[in-house]
């Protein structure tokens, strides 16, 4: 998993609600048995039409190549829990998505993944859309370990938080399956009493 | 004197092995997972390249469902090669890792979510995690079950655990008698367009109340699986005895003794009487009518004596938005009777309506009727063992003579990852679960409702009241 520290870059919009993971990755691009090439795949029908680049959909237009973050509407991420849609927004090179609310597979997705999910106030957020919505002042700097998002246009910086077991993950890029077989132990004398008292479990 | 708990509650702490934070993050043991060819893949991907084992094989089931033809006479080639790919790599890992798998053409093949319960998998007091957002479903059966994606499959399969975070409790109780001709559709259907889309976001919703109680553990599954469409990460509801019922003598229960110290055990699930939930949500069942949703999110819904919605009557900007987007994607005007909109395609199917229960009841609507002339109407067992009871009993026949197609088992045109993909344009009148731009094909428009709905619809070539056909009328 790719190391988030700090991330420059140009932020898009995409404000509406409730965008679920058969936008981001259309059914058509699950039929793989590995993560490989899916960043066609992400928000395919909004990108293309007829083969061809959209020029309505954001990521199209001049000023967001390179694009690395997006400023999204609440639940963002819902419905299935196709894990593909994260694999894509990071191969589309998106590093974070900042919003007021997420999914809960779709978040736990994310920072499975390294990619930074940042939840603001509706404010901040409208805020933060403003200025991802003009491509000329749109460029935020995230600096994960500061909790800040610095807006190239204005100076500002903003504060977010963040669990500190999720940014420990997401900085140092950890693996969890490690992580957790360090506990392999515990979790094994767990079973063992887990099983006396239910062993119809088992 | 002890602090009054909530069944996920019970079940959760009954469940953790350590404690990661002071902020309820927890190393959570898992029972169960079922595993689908399409989300699994990569895990399994992910163990090959570490050298891990798969921790426990004989807690896991691995079924084809999703990809899969469900074509009448079918064989085991997938409608596609990338399909096809996943089915061989699907009974690489089966084989691999010793995991029990229900192949294509086995009897037991089906739907996860209907056949994991069908099996007796899943029982009250356990917590299952697995690869596909409708797990809630087992909630119904007093497991605290909820979906993962195939990062946590991985870490799951390896570990036996997940880094788990508990989540807020939702109390949502329903009481009363629901009117004539309401199933437990139009039921979780009200609660979602009540609470809105990610209304239970970050909760785990425990249903209560003495209407779905009084409802058969099938049409509990409905509710269950289908409040993940509101965000519920999780879903439970205390077992009674029709619970025990269901579960006894399935292939999976324990039996003899084991069986009484279980069902023992199991009446002792329940949230102490003085509980707190962080949220409560009532409903009167008497007020809830058959919903249809006019929108793409499952949440844009309406009742059938109601009209699609106008736009500038929503006071925050972005749904006005999200409803005006909905509305030019599903090609309706504002103001349209619900109970008028024309459709081209009826399909009754998928793990939210597609068992025995739900399949005579759209049968009974049928009874004696054709459906509409430019109609194609799809019926999809959610198991091949639900089909063939349905054979047996005769419904598969009044389907047929109806006009449907009596197709073989899968998840189908739920998603149309399979060949049943709709055409642009095309409008469906569906018992499924999710009504996204896309779901059922490119361009294709998805109108949710329940079965008997699906069935009235099919008949008159148009969305229609079901209580005038339940009333004999
Ligand atoms: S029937 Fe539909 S919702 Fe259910 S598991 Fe299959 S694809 Fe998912």
């Amino acid at each position: 998993m790719e190391p988030f520290h700090t991330v420059t870059g140009p932020a898009a919009p995409l404000l509406a609600p409730n965008i679920d993971t058969d936008i981001i990755m259309p059914k058509t691009f699950l039929k793989g048995v590995d993560r490989e090439g899916l960043d066609v795949g992400a928000f395919n029908l909004l990108r293309f039409a007829d083969g061809k680049p959209n020029p309505d959909f954001v990521l199209n237009k001049p000023g967001y190549e390179g694009c690395r973050f997006l400023v999204v509407g609440p639940n963002f991420g819902c419905g299935s829990s196709r894990e593909h849609a994260v694999w894509g927004l990071s191969q589309l090179g998106i590093r974070a998505l900042i919003g007021t609310t997420f999914a809960g597979i779709f978040n736990d997705n994310c920072k499975n993944n390294g990619l930074l999910t940042i939840v603001l106030p509706p404010e901040t957020v409208a805020m933060l859309a403003h200025y991802a919505s003009n491509p000329e002042r749109n460029t935020f700097t995230i600096d994960l370990a500061q909790q800040t998002i610095f807006l190239d246009a204005t100076s500002e910086e903003i504060m977010f938080d963040i669990d500190a077991t999720r940014k420990d993950m997401l900085i140092k890029g950890l693996d969890p399956v490690g992580v957790t077989l360090e506990h392999a132990d515990e979790i094994r004398a767990f079973e063992a009493l887990h099983k006396e008292n239910q062993p119809w479990f088992f | 004197m002890k602090t009054p708990r909530t069944l996920y509650d019970k079940i959760i702490d009954a469940h953790t092995v350590r404690t990661l934070d002071d902020k309820g993050l927890i190393l959570l043991y898992v029972d169960r997972t079922i595993l689908n060819e399409y989300t699994s893949p990569q895990a399994f991907t992910g163990l090959r390249k570490a050298g891990r084992k798969v921790w426990n094989p004989k807690a896991a089931l691995m079924v084809v469902d999703h990809v899969n033809s469900t074509a009448a006479h079918r064989t085991d080639r997938m409608p596609d090669a990338g399909g096809q790919r996943q089915v061989e790599y699907f009974a690489e890992n089966a084989r691999d890792f010793g995991i029990e798998l229900f192949d294509i053409l086995d009897k037991r093949q089906g739907i996860e979510h209907v056949v994991a319960p069908e099996q007796g998998l899943v029982m009250p007091g356990m917590v299952v995690a697995a690869g596909d957002s409708h797990t809630t479903t087992y909630g119904a059966l007093g497991a605290v079950a909820f979906g993962i994606g195939t990062s946590d499959i991985e870490h799951y399969l390896a570990t036996q655990t997940l880094v788990y975070r508990r989540l807020k409790t939702m109390r949502v109780s329903v009481t009363g008698p629901p009117a004539v001709g309401i199933t437990s559709k139009d039921i979780v259907m009200e609660v979602i367009r009540r609470i809105g889309a990610d209304g239970a976001t970050g909760y785990a919703v425990e249903f209560a109340g003495d209407t779905l109680y009084a409802m058969s553990v099938e049409a509990r599954m409905t509710v269950c699986t289908m409040i993940v469409e509101a965000g519920a990460r999780g879903a439970v509801m205390a077992p009674d005895e029709k619970v025990i019922a269901y579960i006894r003598g399935r292939p999976r229960a324990p039996r003899g003794a084991m069986w009484e110290s279980a069902v023992e055990s199991w009446h002792l699930l329940k949230s102490d009487a003085d509980a707190r939930f962080d949220r409560e949500l009532k409903i009167d069942a008497a007020d809830v009518a058959p919903m249809v949703t006019w929108g793409t999110s499952p949440d844009q819904a309406a009742t059938i004596t109601d009209v699609v919605p106008h736009p500038e009557t929503q006071v925050d900007v972005t749904r006005r938005k999200a409803d005006l987007r909905a509305l030019e994607y599903m090609g309706l005007m504002p103001g349209t009777p619900i109970a008028s909109i024309p459709i081209s395609h009826a399909f009754i199917g998928s793990c939210t309506n597609s068992r025995i229960e739900d399949l005579r009841d759209a049968a009974q609507v049928l009874d004696g009727r054709k459906v509409a002339q430019n109609v194609r109407a799809i019926v999809v067992p959610g198991s091949t063992q639900v089909r063939t009871q349905a054979e047996t009993e005769g419904i598969s026949q009044k389907f047929i003579d109806a006009g449907f197609e009596w197709r073989q088992s899968g998840c189908s045109m739920c998603l149309a990852m399979n060949d049943d993909v709709l055409k642009p344009g095309d409008r469906c009148a569906s018992s499924t679960n999710r009504n996204f731009e896309g779901r059922q094909g490119a361009g294709a428009r998805t109108h949710l409702m329940s079965p008997a709905m699906v069935a009235a619809a099919a008949v008159e070539g148009h969305i229609t009241d079901v209580r005038k056909f339940r009333s004999g009328a």
